[in-house]
């Protein structure tokens, strides 16, 4: 009934007899009717300038999810035990110091000598600019919460040879792991590092769903509600990517020149990242490929040249097996 | 300074985070680069242990350049009033005050210290602020020697970082704007805490920045409702609501005929011996407690109360001395930690932890570890089985501390706790907000709450002593004892839980004789007394009374439960300048306390931008953004008449309404046992010489010289040269006890490590992940070495100085386990409050490993 009234909805003329023919048809173009009610993109925006290394985020994650705990292991880099993200690890914060040998003292400060005066005069404004301290300390602690980019054009799906990796209703990039045959081709697709197969456990590749099943009841996903500083911000990307560049303007105002948005670009991997960052460095300090590469980039130009080589080599054993 | 916000209270950090988005500066002062550090404006490095240099030092600059908050200084604080001829300070005395007896470690004679009295009793004043004996001059003198070179000197703080902190606070003070100080154990842990709060209120009052929005010392506290427990105390020194426990004399002490209440300044008796009055009766305990000026003169109203929810109808009896009697009186320090030296020496025979760990969470475990020992029978209440519930079967290290079962006495039982989801009640967190929670779940198994036990043991006493002709009983007969739930909790299968809403109503106090009647207590035609369930609620603490009507369990929390149904603590309403509905803030719904303050002695706002309390002339009462800390309708003008005594004897401006003379005290003319004024000592165990007095660390601290487990290195001990701190992460919660069972948790932070430099690590031939053993006179632990530049030697006295941090979350028990960092700790009390020096000593590394 639903696809009936729906059908005379689009207003194309009902012909019984073509009904077999249709189905065949919407098998390759794919069915056109019942479309689902509009629903904006969803994503992250991982704000670092505002992460305080907590790592609730990986907590909270670990237990909506039900996910294993890693084997506890003592790493030695800054206060990163986790490493990396995995299959059963879907955020993780890094830890990345940036600290001079020398404490740099900071610049001369002529007004000070004469504060008093200045102050009884009236030189010092009722409402000062604020005293000329950076936004950061010039000796840096970098942290940032990584996730799964659920990238717009998403190399993990590309590679997927079952259908299990699909985009849901709110863009984002999610595993069927019913579906899933657990090959990996996707594990070394995806440029980030982010899918894995769970080998100790399911056998399939498993990835940051942006908590799909809390979406689907209207409730944001469990990092960003427990982020407490809202480093990690839940919402519909336009707003959000939006939002990512006022704050990066913000930012720069405060003199924090080496801000910069990563991801909100459609540049990156063709179409730009639907969970993006504000990185207070150049992106390979995190660990992010400045240009993640395509792997399906190389399937034409590698078809080519595999062609050709067949050609070529058949052209060689036609002329040399010829007699 | 002396916090770790970002990772200890990380929720409450938020609120700095989003402070500094909208423009605050946000500067920490730490030996330890930490996450706190990492979102700071500035970070500066400094030594452990030399707070004092520096915040003295920003003392004497306000000071000396004229730039403290005048008309604020002269009027809110006690700047003004003159000290007694006989006070001798610091600088007289190469670092000790007047007053000090070197033979039992104390100032056994604080008569010096305090104002000069005027005819009335009120301190004689100099409102030119010339007097050489008025505080600001005393202060003067005092701060001389904090100069910026000190701070270079003692802190290793270059002055150009020092003088950043001075220009900023200057520049974010005053009628415009304010600053606010954050402080936590990094401060209070240390043999001279107390001191360096003082020092902090002292540089806050100058400036301006008491009872204004934005300003304040924020003291975060270390656990949920660590606040509660000294609120409704769990400490042996305090009665609810910060009165104190009244103290046993052995013998008593003769009155010098000189003692008259009008010869203090707080309607007193004073004189050698004054605080060793008798309070064996309860006139004698209230006119030695209570004030005769300020809020303090209440103190009967309140203590009476006290009596009554606990005694009921007996507290009537005799005035309510019959009751007092029963009240148990201190004869000396009974703190957690002292305690520890009673235990080993055999005079503790039982023992009830509920929550707590001193096997591992407490200063000096291995000591307290051996006094556990020494018991007869010992009772832990905790989730998972502590190192304290088992150290009985092994030591940290079992080749090192061997540990015979056989050989300890002690009976151990261990009972299953309730986690905070699994009970119902409130929270006190750092703002002195009460917030209710209900229970969302029952514990499982036999696990009960806190309040189930304690309960259940109060019933079981009194079953015990029901028959008991002894008089020292009748305390345990007479306890009015009756919480249970008229109808079980809907949906528990815990039908014997306690009803924790009528335990909160005992705490905010209920008329046992419902006013409105004539007569009092005893009368006939009076419609009472009432028991705790069917007794009318009192709306707030000026209802209390001293003649028995009234029963309140904490006088500070009265209001927060004012009529049946309307429990405060659990509104959760938001909106407002102040959040007003949101939760329950003592004392009466305050938000920030001296709020008096935040408008000039005329009672107008000191700005526009700023504006918080006010006096309104037309309706002729205080109002704003918050429940005003002040008698509401007291004019601005109000000028004491002669003889006025109470709250009446302050005037229109004096805001600091608990104190007998309504000023802020930049000097403290009684209640500290180590001094009037701050003043810099270094650490029990330090590096270095003090560079400022004679006297090298605190005279009034307990040293517990010559007992056993607390052998201290030397000044400079070049066994023991390195300076060692130690700090919590945010993964996990002090001792681990709960926290090190959780596999999420432990992945994230498996192993203890010490945080060390890399210059400290090259001359040791240490590497990052190498085991290094840590080692102090106390004992010694290892740990995985974390190299890292966010640990930096200092330039101290022209040597270089190196510190070292570690975590103290590791045990010998949970599912990941490490070495105990407070073995390391030593047992050198500070005099007020008896809290270890944990952020502060010396020790040495090696590479290695125990096992």
């Amino acid at each position: 009934m639903a696809v009936e009234s729906s059908q005379q909805q689009t207003a194309i003329p009902h012909y019984p007899q073509w009904e077999p023919l249709r189905s065949v048809v919407s098998t390759f173009v794919g069915n056109k009717v019942a479309p689902l009610p509009e629903q904006p993109k969803m994503g992250f925006f991982t704000d670092t300038s505002l992460c305080i290394g907590c790592k609730a985020c990986e907590v909270a994650c670990k237990q909506w999810n039900q996910l294993q705990a890693k084997n506890p292991s003592w790493t030695g880099t800054s206060y990163d035990n986790t490493e990396s993200l995995g299959a059963i690890t879907w955020r993780h914060v890094q830890f990345i110091e940036d600290i001079g040998p020398a404490a740099m003292l900071p610049p001369p400060l002529p007004l000070f000598g004469k504060l008093a005066e200045a102050k009884s005069e009236g030189l010092i404004p009722e409402t000062p600019p604020g005293t000329a301290l950076p936004f950061f300390n010039t000796e840096r602690w970098l942290m940032r919460s990584d996730v799964c980019k659920h990238c717009a054009n998403a190399p993990c799906q590309e590679a997927c040879p079952t259908g299990a990796i699909i985009r849901t209703e709110f863009d984002t990039v999610y595993v069927q792991q019913d579906i899933c045959n657990g090959c990996g081709y996707c594990v070394v697709a995806c440029p980030f590092g982010v899918i894995a197969r769970d080998d100790d456990g399911t056998h399939t590749a498993r990835k940051c769903t942006l908590c799909y099943d809390r979406m689907k009841e209207g409730i944001e996903p469990a990092c960003s509600k427990t982020c407490p500083t809202d480093s990690i911000q839940y919402g519909e990307v336009d707003k959000l990517k939006a939002h990512a560049r006022e704050r990066l303007g913000f930012l720069q105002q405060q003199g924090v020149q080496e801000a910069r948005l990563y991801g909100v670009d459609d540049t990156i991997l063709e179409g730009g990242l639907n969970s993006f960052f504000l990185l207070l460095d150049e992106p390979e300090v995190y660990n992010l490929p400045a240009d993640p590469p395509r792997p399906s980039n190389h399937v034409a130009p590698a078809s080519f040249w595999a062609v050709l080589t067949a050609i070529v080599l058949g052209i060689f054993s036609i002329l040399f097996f010829k007699e | 300074m002396g916090s770790n916000m970002a990772e200890a209270h990380p929720v409450g950090f938020a609120n700095v985070v989003k402070a500094k988005e909208l423009g605050a500066k946000v500067i920490h002062v730490d030996p330890h680069y930490s996450r706190t550090s990492a979102l700071a404006n500035m970070y500066i490095p400094t030594r452990a242990g030399t707070d004092i240099v520096f915040m003295g030092a920003i003392i004497r600059y306000l000071l000396e350049n004229n730039l403290y908050f005048h008309e604020y200084v002269l009027h809110y604080t006690n700047a003004a009033s003159l000290v007694k001829e006989s006070f001798r300070d610091t600088e007289e005395l190469d670092g000790i005050f007047s007053g000090f007896d070197p033979e039992t470690g104390n100032y056994v004679d604080q008569g010096s210290w305090d104002y000069q009295p005027g005819d009335d009793g009120h301190p004689l004043t100099d409102p030119t602020l010339q007097n050489p004996q008025c505080v600001l001059q005393i202060m003067r003198r005092h701060f001389a020697r904090y100069t910026p070179e000190m701070v270079e000197q003692v802190c290793g703080v270059p002055r150009e970082q020092w003088e950043v902190v001075v220009r900023t606070l200057v520049e974010n003070s005053g009628r415009e704007r304010t600053s606010a100080l954050c402080y936590a154990v990094g401060w209070t842990q240390q043999s001279k805490g107390v001191q360096i709060i003082r020092t902090a209120a002292i540089m806050q009052l100058l400036l301006g920045n008491i009872g204004r929005p934005g300003g304040g010392i924020m003291a975060l506290r270390g656990h949920a409702s660590i606040q509660g427990s000294t609120d409704v105390p769990t400490l042996y020194d305090l009665l609810a609501g910060y009165m104190p426990q009244p103290a046993a004399m052995i013998e008593p002490q003769e009155q010098e005929a000189k003692d008259r209440p009008t010869d203090t300044t707080w309607g007193e008796a004073s004189g050698k011996h004054a605080s060793a009055l008798s309070q064996q009766t309860l006139e004698e305990y209230l006119s030695s407690s209570g004030q005769k000026f300020g809020w303090w003169s209440n103190i009967p109203a309140y203590m009476r109360s006290l009596l009554q929810a606990w005694y009921a109808e007996a507290a009537n009896e005799e005035d309510g001395n019959c009751v007092y009697r029963w009240i148990p009186k201190i004869t000396g320090d009974h703190s957690h930690l002292a305690t520890t030296y009673d235990m080993l020496d055999g005079k503790v025979k039982g023992y009830l932890l509920f929550g707590q760990n001193p096997a591992a969470g407490s200063t000096d475990s291995r000591l307290q570890r051996k006094a556990l020992q020494q018991l007869d029978w010992m009772a832990v209440f905790d989730l998972y089985e502590t190192e304290t519930a088992s150290f009985w079967q092994r030591g940290p290290v079992p080749h090192l501390d061997v540990v015979d079962p056989s050989q300890i006495k002690t009976e151990v039982f261990f009972l299953p706790a309730a986690g905070s989801t699994e009970k119902s009640g409130t929270f006190t967190n750092t703002g002195r907000l009460l917030q209710w929670h209900d229970k969302a779940i029952d514990p499982p198994g036999d696990a009960r709450s806190d309040l189930w036990y304690v309960y259940q043991f109060g019933k079981r006493l009194k079953q015990l002593y029901a028959g008991s002709q002894e008089a020292r009983d009748q305390a345990i007969q007479a306890l009015t004892w009756d919480y249970e739930r008229i109808e079980p909790e809907p949906g528990s299968r815990i039908l014997d839980d306690p009803d924790s809403e009528l335990v909160l109503k005992e705490i905010n106090g209920y008329y046992v004789y419902p006013p409105g009647q004539t007569g009092g207590p005893g009368s006939e035609s009076l419609q009472g007394p009432l028991g705790l369930r069917e007794a009318p609620h009192v709306p707030n603490f000026g209802a209390l009374k001293v003649d028995g009507s009234t029963a309140c369990g904490s006088w500070i929390y009265s209001g927060v439960y004012p009529e049946p149904g309307k429990n405060l603590a659990a509104s959760r309403t938001p909106g407002g300048h102040t959040f007003l509905q949101w939760g329950f803030s003592w004392p009466a719904n305050r938000r920030i306390l001296y709020n008096r303050a935040s408008a000039d002695p005329q009672g107008r706002p000191w700005s526009e931008r700023k504006k918080y309390i006010w006096w309104d002339e037309a309706a002729k009462k205080w109002t704003g953004d918050d429940v005003p800390d002040f008698p509401i309708n007291k004019p601005p003008d109000y000028t004491p008449p002669p003889g006025a005594t109470g709250i009446d004897a302050l005037s229109g401006s004096d805001p600091f309404i608990m104190k007998p003379d309504g000023k802020g005290w930049l000097y403290a003319p009684k209640g500290l046992r180590d001094g009037p004024l701050p003043t810099h000592y270094e650490p029990a165990e330090s590096p270095v010489h003090n560079a400022l007095y004679t006297q090298q660390s605190n005279p009034a601290a307990r040293y517990y010289k010559g007992k056993p487990f607390n052998k201290l290195a030397a000044v400079g001990d070049e066994n023991y040269p390195i300076v060692i701190t130690t700090y919590r992460l945010t993964e996990h919660h002090v001792s681990g006890q709960m926290t090190r069972w959780m596999p999420w948790l432990n992945a994230l932070q498996p192993a203890l490590f010490a945080e060390i430099s890399p210059e400290l690590a090259a001359e040791k031939k240490i590497k990052n992940g190498d085991w290094i053993i840590v080692s102090t006179p106390r004992g010694e632990i290892d740990a995985r070495a974390l190299v890292t530049r966010r640990m930096r030697p200092l330039r101290v006295q022209g040597r270089v100085v190196h510190q070292i941090g570690l975590p103290f979350h590791w045990g010998y028990k949970g599912r990941v386990k490490g070495s105990i960092t407070n073995d390391l700790a030593h047992m050198v009390l500070e005099p007020n409050v008896s809290i270890e020096e944990a952020k502060a000593f010396t020790c040495n590394i090696r590479p290695g490993k125990l096992l």
